[in-house]
């Protein structure tokens, strides 16, 4: 199944990806081919099953409402790659 | 003494025929020997593993054990988070991350009693067949160093068959317990989804993902699920069930088992012969010990790879989107923006099969797209579930090969990505089912490869693998520690 | 041409629980950077969600108190989208099935009431904040503070019923004073515990389709609210009779320059890839808890209005006016049982005294008792309020107060005769004159007598015994 560059280059920006040229031809290609393969299941009518949307069959747990600190502000910011006091630094946003 | 099992160790320990330092230093040094070729750990604690044995060593002698693994060591596959050790989930993009918490299988572990050697290598972020997408070099096969040891759980299966631990504990997402332990020699089992608690285990697809044992014997197996499995209220998708005795199940008889065989695991071409040929033997053992054959359908198995392709997928897009080089990890030093920043951070961190997935899964889940491939794939799955709950009206465990070759060569299959795939063909229908399964020497191929033998089984029942399993290892009894050449 | 605007609101509550919604950090407000964060809400690697019972309590009341229909099985879902202040890169929320759907609330305005129609109500996370470093548009980097993040949010959808700004304002109002009512949000708007989105559009008069739409963001209070949207749709009526089009966009409004303006650069279409949290399994309210849950839904705010109106007699407004807390309508209630016989003064004593009533320094018999001896003649309204004033300072019972200091009047139309014939008597040529057609005198022998009494006597009282007596 074809997949265009622009496409490639559509979902590699919504995750944040960044290619080069060489990876986004492979890409294409590589994708190209498994999104064949996995489009297997087309064949397969699936009408009015119901979606496994989740593993187990329960309604979801409840904690009580309280609070305990996890207290370890420091160890949380000492993996920053970038600190500033105890924020966590980022580049700007670029308006593009 | 490394090819004792997890349980001889554990006794002979506690009734003091071997300190814990003693053991642990024995098998330190192995690795120390061993791991440059085998390339089993990504992290070794050699000093902290000592203090550790020797806090056992102290305990023992004032009368206390932490619990029934004391003072034995083992090793935790790099994707569960140890608090103040490095954890990288053989990535890149996590060389640097220190976790500030421990899982809930480590803190289970440790609480045992056990040493914990290292960290073992893996899969990137639990993504492969064959080890040979970490970051940090693939693990090789201790059979056959040219060989691939399996994955995602490579290093883990590797370090158990090269006596690099007693024990070791892996994921299983698509197989990645079971197939390298199947080409390696040993057992491994993937617990009923919700058995173990994923709390600090790094995810990969979150409702297929689960912590399991990689051992050198089923009651070692036992012992170790026995040790990991429970509630845990951190983790919402961890069920509440009481923990069976898995060892006793280790001795009952199959007499009665309802074994099937689905025929859709048996047809087609890429099941090699001899891989056949070791699993219908282990059939025949089953019924000489008065287990019963039945041949059963599961129809929807052509499908399960392509839907597990996309839910997978999917779920990896967004659980690894946090990997954004702003809190912890990898950042890439660029000029630009934000996200320039992201975006570079993740294309130096991520290796090509991560990238490769992640596009997928983005792609499956993005506008317009969600519901011919998500949404179908979903009711695929609830197809497959259904397979097994129909099967599971008629039989108790099923009996399949788990891979369908034994161990290919390294950098045999890294050129195609859909050959890699199909690796996991017989293992991945079980994930998407959430069933139990397990995976056990039987049989050596003609160049002295391991082969393995996978049972399948009901939701909760590990004990029928269980009983089954260690009647295989039984009645197929087979050298479970590759012959290494002392280098 | 007339246009009409067509005005839908969505509202995002911070529910005031103590810990967060998917972890055990605190949820308050103010807290140093980072102070509140633990590995799940920072989106560690492993971390896993686990669901605050008491988020779900707050959003349920929420959805009775507005007539909604809960739904016993709703669902969370990830919104899938990079930035700084959102760790995990999704937000957990609720997409396809969320948790009360169909609601409503009815707003009072000159015309009338009017019934606005709630869409949905479902649960979310909050995400953290974003400083820039340094004021100006040239600063390099921005710092991430994630306390806020995983903070749990109710968001709240109208219908598009609003046709006016003060429609939108009275429906903000109005919701907001049932979420404080209910005591699961305390509504402050400029503090950012209640926060408004506005979608407008505007059409001809008659027309059956809507308009295109414009988002507007911003407002950081109901009088902003109110008038972005007078702005906004002024902009939009004239763009059309102008001939253009309106585009259907994002945009912020500036309150300093009183202009909306489009929201540059990061609203390029987002994909949220919405899919179901796997993470977290269907969240199911079962219908007793429910209907335990119903129980404790208080008399709302429009209910109390009907109510007070219709029982007391108060005009709607002053019923507003004391129905604007909880607790400063129920201190009424309080005081009126002690003494009851004069609702409209009970009650504008109680709005004079809201304050110190709101920070617990009277009791509701202070304001009784206070309104019962004004009414019986016992003290005078000068006094009246002296006292209730001592009472706060003091904490001490008004009557005592009263009695220490001699407050009380005379209002015993006897003794005041005595006091009325001194004063004629000592003042015969008043009297006279007065007789002969001054009536502007009476207040002179009122003056007089309040003198004679040093003030004690009950000024209406005097007036009543001295036409008598002069005739």
């Amino acid at each position: 199944m074809a997949i265009t560059r622009e496409e490639v280059l559509h979902v590699a920006r919504l995750a944040r990806l960044a290619l080069s040229d060489a990876e986004v031809d492979r890409l294409r290609d590589q994708l190209g081919g498994i999104l064949d393969y996995i489009r297997q299941i087309d064949t397969l009518d699936t009408g009015d099953v119901v979606p496994t949307s989740h593993a187990v069959e329960m309604g979801t747990p409840f904690r009580d409402d309280s609070v305990r600190p996890f207290g370890g502000k420091e160890a949380l910011l000492s993996n920053a790659p970038d600190r500033e006091g105890d924020f966590f630094r980022v580049p700007r946003i670029i308006e593009d | 003494m490394h090819e004792w099992t997890l349980l001889s160790a554990a006794r002979k320990v506690r009734e003091k025929e071997i300190s814990s330092r003693e053991l642990t230093r024995a098998i330190l040094d192995r690795i120390e020997r061993h791991n440059p070729r085998i390339n089993a750990y990504v992290t070794v604690l050699t000093e902290k593993a000592m203090k550790d044995a020797l806090a056992c060593d102290e305990a023992l002698q004032k009368g206390r054990t932490l619990g029934p693994l004391h003072g034995v060591p083992v090793g935790l596959k790099d994707i569960f988070c140890t608090r103040g050790i490095r954890t990288t989930c053989g990535s890149r993009i996590l060389h640097n991350f220190i976790p500030p918490y421990d899982a809930t299988v480590t803190g289970k572990v440790l609480s045992s009693g056990a040493v914990l050697l290292g960290k073992q290598n893996m899969d990137e972020f639990a993504m492969g067949s064959s080890t040979e997408t970490s970051h940090f070099g693939p693990a090789r096969n201790p059979w056959a160093l040219d060989r691939i040891p399996g994955g995602s759980s490579g290093g883990t299966a590797a370090a158990v068959a090269a006596g690099l631990c007693f024990a070791g504990v892996g994921t299983d997402t698509g197989g990645s317990i079971r197939q390298p332990a199947s080409v390696c020699g040993v057992v491994g089992l993937k617990p009923t989804y919700g058995r173990v608690s994923r709390y600090g285990m790094i995810a990969f697809a979150s409702s297929l993902d689960q912590g399991g044992p990689i051992t050198r014997s089923v009651p070692d197996a036992a012992m170790i699920l026995s040790v990991i499995a429970g509630h845990d209220r951190r983790d919402s998708t961890s069920v509440d069930l009481p923990v069976p005795d898995y060892l006793a199940a280790t001795r009952e008889s199959v007499k009665g088992l309802k074994v099937g065989l689905p025929r859709e695991y048996f047809e087609g071409e890429g099941l090699d012969p001899g891989v056949r040929a070791a699993v219908e033997k282990t059939l025949a053992v089953l019924t000489s010990q008065g287990a019963q054959a039945l041949e059963i359908s599961l129809p929807h198995t052509r499908y399960a790879l392509s839907a597990y392709y996309i839910i997978a997928p999917a779920e990896a897009s967004s659980n690894l989107a946090r990997y954004d080089g702003v809190r912890y990890g990898h950042r890439a030093r660029c000029e630009g923006g934000l996200i320039e920043m992201m975006s570079r951070t993740r294309a130096e961190g991520f290796g090509a099969e991560v990238k490769r997935r992640v596009m997928i899964g983005t792609y499956a889940l993005s506008a317009g797209y969600y519901e011919a491939y998500y949404g179908k794939a979903q009711k695929v799955r609830t197809l497959i579930r259904r397979d097994f709950e129909e099967a599971f009206s008629k039989v108790d465990v099923i009996l399949t090969p788990t891979s369908p070759t034994p161990a290919f060569r390294i950098g045999e299959r890294t050129g195609d990505p859909l050959t890699m795939y199909l690796s996991d063909i017989f293992t991945i229908p079980c994930n998407l089912a959430g069933i139990p399964g397990i995976s056990v020497p039987c049989g050596m191929s003609r160049e002295g490869l391991p082969i393995g033998a996978q049972l399948l089984g009901k939701h909760f029942r590990e004990e029928d693998l269980f009983m089954a399993a260690a009647a295989i290892e039984r009645e197929i009894p087979l050298p479970r520690v590759a012959p290494m050449g002392e280098a | 041409m007339e246009f009409e605007a067509v005005i839908g609101l969505e509202v995002h509550a911070q529910l005031s629980t103590g810990s967060k919604i998917f972890c055990a950090c605190s949820a308050a407000f103010g807290a140093p950077p980072n102070e509140n964060t633990c590995p799940v809400c920072t989106g560690m690697p492993g971390v896993l969600p686990v669901l605050n019972r008491r988020v779900v309590e707050f959003a349920v009341r929420t959805a009775l108190a507005t007539s909604c229909a809960v739904r016993k099985k709703s669902v969370f879902a990830r919104k899938n989208y990079f930035y700084p202040d959102l760790p995990k890169a999704y937000q957990i929320s609720q997409y396809e099935l969320p948790l009360a759907l169909a609601g409503h609330i009815d707003i009072e305005l000159e015309g009338g009431a009017k019934r606005i129609g709630i869409t949905r109500i479902h649960l979310e996370e909050d995400a953290g904040k974003l400083v820039h470093e340094g004021e100006f548009a040239g600063a390099q980097a921005s710092l991430a503070d994630l306390n806020r993040c995983s903070v749990p949010l109710m968001e709240i959808v109208s219908e598009p019923d609003m046709r006016t700004p003060e429609e939108a304002g009275e429906y903000l109002r109005r919701l907001r004073d049932i979420l404080v009512y209910l005591e699961v949000c305390d509504g402050n708007m400029e503090e950012g515990s209640f926060r408004c989105d506005a979608n407008v559009s505007v059409r001809p008069m008659g027309q059956k389709e809507f308009g295109t739409k414009a988002e507007l963001k911003n407002m950081n209070s109901f009088r902003n609210v109110e008038k972005a949207l007078e702005h906004e749709i002024r902009r939009q009526i004239e763009r059309i009779e102008d001939g253009d089009k309106v585009v259907q966009e994002t945009r912020l409004w500036d309150a300093a320059a009183g202009v909306t303006v489009p929201m540059r650069g990061k609203e390029e279409a987002h994909d949220y890839r919405y899919f179901p949290d796997p993470d977290l399994l269907p969240l199911i309210v079962e219908e007793a808890w429910v209907e335990e849950l119903r129980q404790t839904i208080p008399e709302l705010p429009g209910e109390k209005i009907t109510r007070l109106t219709r029982t007391y007699g108060l005009s709607r407004y002053d019923a507003g006016l004391l129905s604007s807390s909880r607790a400063l309508a129920d201190f009424f209630e309080e005081s009126l049982a002690v003494f009851g016989d004069n609702p409209k003064v009970t009650a504008n004593e109680c709005v004079h005294w809201k304050e110190a009533i709101a920070a617990g320094k009277i009791s509701p018999e202070t304001i009784a008792h206070a309104v019962e001896d004004r009414e019986k003649g016992t003290i005078s309204a000068t006094a009246s309020k002296k006292l209730v004033e001592l009472a706060i300072e003091t904490g001490r019972p008004i009557r005592e107060i009263r009695d220490e200091k001699g407050l009380t009047q005379v209002s015993d139309t006897g003794a005041l005769e005595e006091t009325v014939s001194k004063v004629l008597a000592a003042n015969p040529k008043e009297v006279e004159s007065y007789r002969g057609g001054k009536a502007g005198l009476l207040s002179f022998f009122v003056g007089q007598v309040m003198k004679e009494t040093r003030g004690k006597a009950n000024p209406r009282i005097v007036q009543e015994v001295l036409k008598k007596t002069l005739g």
